[in-house]
C-alpha cells in the first residue's frame, strides 16, 4: 500500500538537542531536547495538540526562529549559518489560511519564489502552468483569478503549487488542511498522499488530527509539551505504550459510549 | 434686500476675485498636502518596525492636531525661517495638521494585513524590503489614500483660517464678512471653500474604491 521512495542516507533536517523558548518574563519553555534526524525523501508527520510545539518547531526549519539552545542543521549547516532568504528560498511553506497575496493572481502568487529568483518569463509561464494542472486546477481557468474568487479547498491548492514553486527539496506544511469542510478536506489529503509519493521531497507535515497523520506519514513524531514522546511509522504508532498516544487513539474512535 | 439674493449680486458681481481666491486656496492646500505626504508616508513606513520611534511620531503628530488652528497659525509667527506673515507659515501649520491622518492611516494600513499573508511572505524567503514594496504597500494603499482624503478634508477648511496671517485664499472673504458683518462676503468664501471639500472627497473616494483589494 504505502510504496514509499527510497530513502537516500542522506540526512536533510537535523536537530541536535535543540531548546527553543520565549523571551519574556516567565520565559516559557516552548521545545526542549528535541534530538531528530529527518532523511531526503521522508515524510515526518508532527503530531501534538494545540501548543505543543509542533508550529515552532517547523519555523525552526527555515530560520523563522533560531534555537534557544542546540543548532538544527540543513543540507548540513546550521541554520545560524545559513543566509535566511537563501535558505527560505529552497524550502517550500504552506499554511493553514494558504497566506495568498490578495493584489495577486493564482498564476502571480504561485510565480513568487520564480520570480523572486528573476526566472525569465517564459519558464516561469511553463511552470505555472505545470504546477496548477499538478494540484488539478486547469491553468485556462484559474491562472487570471484573484485569491477571492476561488473556494477554500482551491486556494489551498495555489497554496501547494506555490510553495512547490521553485522545485524546492524540502516542504515545510502548517495544518494545510484544518481549515476546510471535513469532505474537501478529506479529497485534499487523499490528492497530496499520492503527490508527496510522486514528488520525493522531504516534507514535515504539523496536524493534530491523527487520522490524517496516519494517511500521509512514514513516520509520525508526537509532541507533547514541547518533547518528543514517540516516534514511529504509522503501522507501528498505535501499538506504542503512552498516554498521549493512547489519548490520540482514543480521539479516533467515533462510537458513542465506546471504551476509550 | 434679503441675503439671498445680495449673495448672488455679491457673487456675479466678484467672480473674478473669488476665482482667484479659490485658486490660491487650493494651491496652499495642494503644497500642504504634497509636503504632509511626503513627511508622513515614509515616517510612517518607517515607524512600523520601531514601536519606540512610532509613540513618539503618532503623540507629536496628535499634539498639533489638538492645538486650536487659530492658535497654531499664531504660535508660527514668531519662529524664524518657517515663521512669519504669509504662505510660507500656513503651508507649515497646515502641514502639521494633515500629518496625523497620513501616518496615522499609513501605519494601520501597513500593520493591519493578515498575518497568515506576512508568514508567507518571509517564508518564501522574500526580503524585508520585498515584503515591504510588493506587500505590505500595495495591500495599505487604499487606507493610506482614505488617511490622505481625510487629511485634505481637513487641510480645506483650515487653510481658511490661514488668511487671518495673510496667507491670501477663500478666507479672506470670510475674515472681511465677519469684520463687516456682511453674510454674502462670508458666503463668498465658504461655499467654494465647501464646494472644494466636497469635490476632493468625491475624487479621492473614487480613486480608493479603484485600489481596495477584495
Amino acid at each position: 500500500m504505502n510504496t514509499k521512495p527510497v530513502l537516500s542516507a542522506e540526512k536533510n533536517i537535523e536537530f541536535r538537542d535543540v531548546s527553543f523558548h520565549i523571551n519574556d518574563i516567565l520565559s516559557r519553555l516552548v521545545l526542549s531536547g528535541i534530538t531528530l534526524e529527518i532523511p531526503q525523501g521522508e515524510t515526518l508527520v508532527l503530531l501534538g495538540r494545540s501548543g505543543s510545539g509542533k508550529t515552532t518547531l517547523l519555523k525552526l526549519i527555515n530560520g523563522m526562529l533560531l534555537p534557544t539552545k542546540g543548532e538544527i542543521l540543513v543540507q548540513g549547516a546550521s541554520t545560524r549559518d545559513w543566509d535566511p532568504i537563501r535558505l527560505r528560498r529552497g524550502i517550500g511553506y504552506v499554511i493553514q489560511d494558504a497566506g495568498l497575496f490578495p493584489h495577486f493572481t493564482v498564476a502571480e502568487n504561485v510565480a513568487l519564489v520564480p520570480s523572486l529568483e528573476k526566472w525569465d518569463r517564459c519558464r516561469t509561464a511553463v511552470r505555472v502552468g505545470e504546477l496548477l494542472t499538478l494540484v488539478g486546477l486547469d491553468p485556462s481557468e484559474f491562472a487570471d483569478r484573484h485569491p477571492r474568487q476561488l473556494s477554500g479547498g482551491q486556494r489551498q491548492r495555489v497554496g501547494v503549487a506555490r510553495a512547490l514553486a521553485a522545485d524546492p527539496p524540502i516542504l515545510l506544511m502548517d495544518e494545510p488542511f484544518g481549515a476546510l469542510d471535513p469532505v474537501t478536506r478529506a479529497e485534499l489529503q487523499r490528492e497530496f498522499a499520492a503527490l508527496a509519493r510522486r514528488l520525493g521531497k522531504t516534507i514535515v507535515f504539523v496536524t493534530h488530527d491523527l487520522r490524517e497523520a496516519m494517511l500521509l506519514a512514514s513516520r509520525i513524531v508526537l509532541l507533547e509539551k514541547g518533547r518528543i514522546v514517540a516516534s514511529a511509522s504509522p503501522q507501528e504508532f498505535l501499538g506504542l505504550d503512552h498516554p498521549e498516544v493512547h489519548a490520540f487513539a482514543a480521539s479516533l474512535d467515533m462510537t458513542p459510549g465506546a471504551p476509550a | 434686500m434679503n441675503a439671498q439674493s445680495g449673495a448672488w449680486t455679491f457673487f456675479a458681481e466678484h467672480r473674478d476675485e473669488i476665482f482667484t481666491a479659490t485658486l490660491d486656496h487650493l494651491t496652499l492646500v495642494v503644497i500642504a498636502m504634497m509636503i504632509a505626504i511626503l513627511i508622513g508616508v515614509p515616517l510612517g513606513m518607517f515607524i512600523v518596525q520601531r514601536p519606540a520611534l512610532r509613540a513618539i511620531a503618532l503623540g507629536v503628530a496628535s499634539i498639533f492636531q489638538t492645538i486650536p488652528s487659530l492658535a497654531l497659525f499664531g504660535f508660527l509667527i514668531p519662529i524664524p525661517f518657517i515663521g512669519g506673515i504669509g504662505k510660507r507659515t500656513a503651508i507649515v501649520a497646515l502641514v502639521l495638521y494633515a500629518l496625523l491622518p497620513i501616518l496615522r492611516n499609513t501605519y494601520v494600513g501597513l500593520t493591519g494585513i493578515d498575518p497568515a499573508v506576512l508568514e508567507a511572505a518571509e517564508a518564501m524567503g522574500m526580503t524585508r524590503a520585498q515584503i515591504l514594496f510588493r506587500v505590505r504597500l500595495p495591500l495599505a494603499l487604499a487606507v493610506i489614500l482614505a488617511g490622505i482624503r481625510t487629511a485634505t478634508i481637513i487641510t480645506i477648511g483650515v487653510a481658511t483660517i490661514a488668511a487671518a496671517i495673510g496667507a491670501g485664499g477663500l478666507g479672506t472673504f470670510i475674515f472681511r464678512g465677519v469684520a463687516l458683518v456682511s453674510d454674502a462676503l462670508i458666503l463668498a468664501g465658504a461655499i467654494p471653500a465647501a464646494l472644494l471639500a466636497l469635490l476632493a472627497d468625491f475624487l479621492l473616494g473614487l480613486v480608493e474604491r479603484k485600489l481596495r483589494v477584495s
